[in-house]
């Protein structure tokens, strides 16, 4: 359906300097995000794709640029973050409900609206457990499936994950992979991923953006077009398997261009 | 089964091997019996005491200065520790002061406090309040200021007021540190009630008839009140940890 829509810009970025310890980092950084597509990032470990989120999402400051969300700055837009560490992300003094429900009770909803927010999340989600445990008394998966309803619960226009697979069994990461990709389909929610991995990066990928060391340029934006919604079993499609060459193609050239500096 | 009584069993064998080895010194004749009453007969005495009410006002007067000291430290410790926590700065430019009187111990103060509060029963309290304070502020800055930082992170992603972050966030989150420091406290509370009851004029407290009975070689009642003076103190450890596994049910856990 998607595919029929002329897709317009979501997350723009003009001039993005960013450095630490006058190492820069980021110079003059451009970069738009289409509304409603995934994004996984991709690249050399330490060539700050975590930071990019995190600046984008206001994390972590800028030294220098503009980053707008259809025009609006951060503070007039509604984002999600999904930490990579759920368990230091999610509120122990909470039940899992409550954590949920945060967000949407200091944005003044009424009581109403939050139990119903909380329960059309505990429908999509499909969700097996009780919610009115806390956190430590889930199993990973259950809480990283926790962390990322309550980053959907204000109806995000942009869901950050990073490396939200990296600490869960294989299981789960089927289960979440197929919950994400539901929720980018059914609410067109823009979503970037930080992936360190490079099946996760392109599993649920419209785009794959693939950086070069640093200071971090852009080694190139991939276009993924296999149809969606992606089954498990994408993963051996002719199309899936070559994306992921070409993918690790430039990846390999970005290491090898990287050795020689 | 069996296995589970004797793990139940396990606790006993401390306080066992004690009441063996009290009375093995007593009867290998290692200490007079004239500076060290048997268990037995101490222990008695220590119930006497109890049922005759005799102990009673001692043990009251000690408890209420101890809580009285802990209040006021508390009162004082917790919002100047938050407040301490929530700016490095600040912390850093008063933290050798803090580790400096953390590492002076308290009863080196007594003198000084008997001469701005006299020998009261204020002063008691307030170089109690004085030696825990330190040890709350301290305890609850180290705990806002190591928070989680990816909580603190989560909240501002979702767009959360300063205010609400600080309050829903980062006081909760120094809540088990800040526990661990209210626990010392008021141990530490105790200990300089004690003191105090000993060595500043007093006329009532446990502190006060421990040092009474020795002068007088009452030794079946200085021991008995020496193991009432322990008690409180475990009984006080006791309270706290059952009130923190309730309140601060993540501690630990996350």
């Amino acid at each position: 359906m998607n595919t029929l829509q002329i897709p317009r810009n979501h997350v723009s970025i003009r001039g993005l300097y960013k450095s630490f310890a006058t190492t820069p980092l980021y110079e003059d950084f451009n970069l738009n995000i289409l509304k409603g597509k995934i994004v996984s990032i991709f690249g050399p470990n330490g060539c700050g794709k975590s930071t990019l989120i995190n600046m984008i999402s206001g994390i972590t400051e800028i030294d220098a640029g503009e980053i707008l969300f259809d025009g609006k700055t951060l503070k007039q837009t509604t984002i999600g973050y999904v930490f990579q560490n759920y368990r230091d992300a999610l509120f122990p003094w909470m039940s899992s409900w409550e954590n949920i429900a945060y967000p949407l009770r200091r944005a003044n909803l009424s009581e109403e609206k939050v139990k119903s927010r909380v329960e059309e999340l505990f429908e999509l989600f499909d969700i097996r457990f009780n919610l009115k445990l806390y956190p430590y008394e889930l199993s990973g998966g259950q809480q990283q499936t926790v962390s990322i309803m309550r980053a959907l619960a204000p109806k995000p226009e942009v869901l950050f994950l990073d490396e939200p697979f990296s600490a869960l069994d294989f299981e789960m990461t089927l289960f979440i992979r197929e919950k994400l990709q539901e929720v980018n389909l059914v609410s067109g929610i823009t979503m970037m991923i930080v992936s360190h991995d490079l099946e996760d990066a392109v599993f649920l990928a419209d785009q794959i953006l693939l950086l070069t060391r640093r200071p971090t340029r852009i080694a190139a934006l991939l276009d993924f077009d296999l149809a969606k919604p992606r089954l498990a079993e994408a993963i051996s499609d002719p199309q899936f398997i070559a994306m992921k060459s070409q993918a690790l193609e430039i990846f390999q050239r970005e290491m090898r261009a990287g050795n020689g500096m | 089964m069996s296995f589970s009584v004797k793990h139940r069993l396990l606790p006993f064998i401390g306080p066992v091997m004690l009441y063996l080895f009290w009375n093995l010194v007593l009867t290998a004749k290692w200490i007079q019996p004239n500076l060290l009453p048997p268990p037995d007969v101490t222990i008695m005495y220590m119930l006497k005491s109890f049922a005759s009410g005799a102990i009673f006002q001692d043990l009251w007067t000690t408890v209420l200065r101890t809580i009285y000291a802990f209040l006021i430290a508390a009162g004082i410790g917790v919002p100047l520790g938050v407040l301490l926590g929530s700016s490095v700065q600040t912390y850093r430019s008063v933290e050798f002061l803090i580790d400096f009187f953390r590492s002076t111990p308290s009863s080196a103060l007594i003198p000084l406090f008997m001469l701005i509060f006299g020998i009261s029963d204020i002063n008691k309290i307030a170089i109690a309040a004085f030696a825990a304070i330190l040890v709350i502020m301290f305890n609850c800055a180290y705990g806002v200021m190591n928070a989680k930082k990816t909580r603190l992170m989560a909240a501002k992603t979702m767009g959360i007021k300063k205010f609400y972050i600080f309050k829903d966030i980062l006081i909760m989150e120094s809540l088990p540190q800040t526990f661990v420091g209210l626990r010392t406290g008021v141990s530490i509370a105790l200990v300089i009630v004690i003191v105090a009851e000993m060595f500043i004029g007093s006329e009532n407290g446990l502190g006060h008839r421990i040092i009474d009975a020795q002068q007088v070689f009452n030794i079946k009642e200085m021991y008995s009140s020496i193991l009432v003076t322990g008690a409180l103190g475990y009984s006080l450890n006791i309270i706290f940890m059952l009130i923190e596994k309730n309140v601060i049910h993540w501690s630990g856990k996350s």
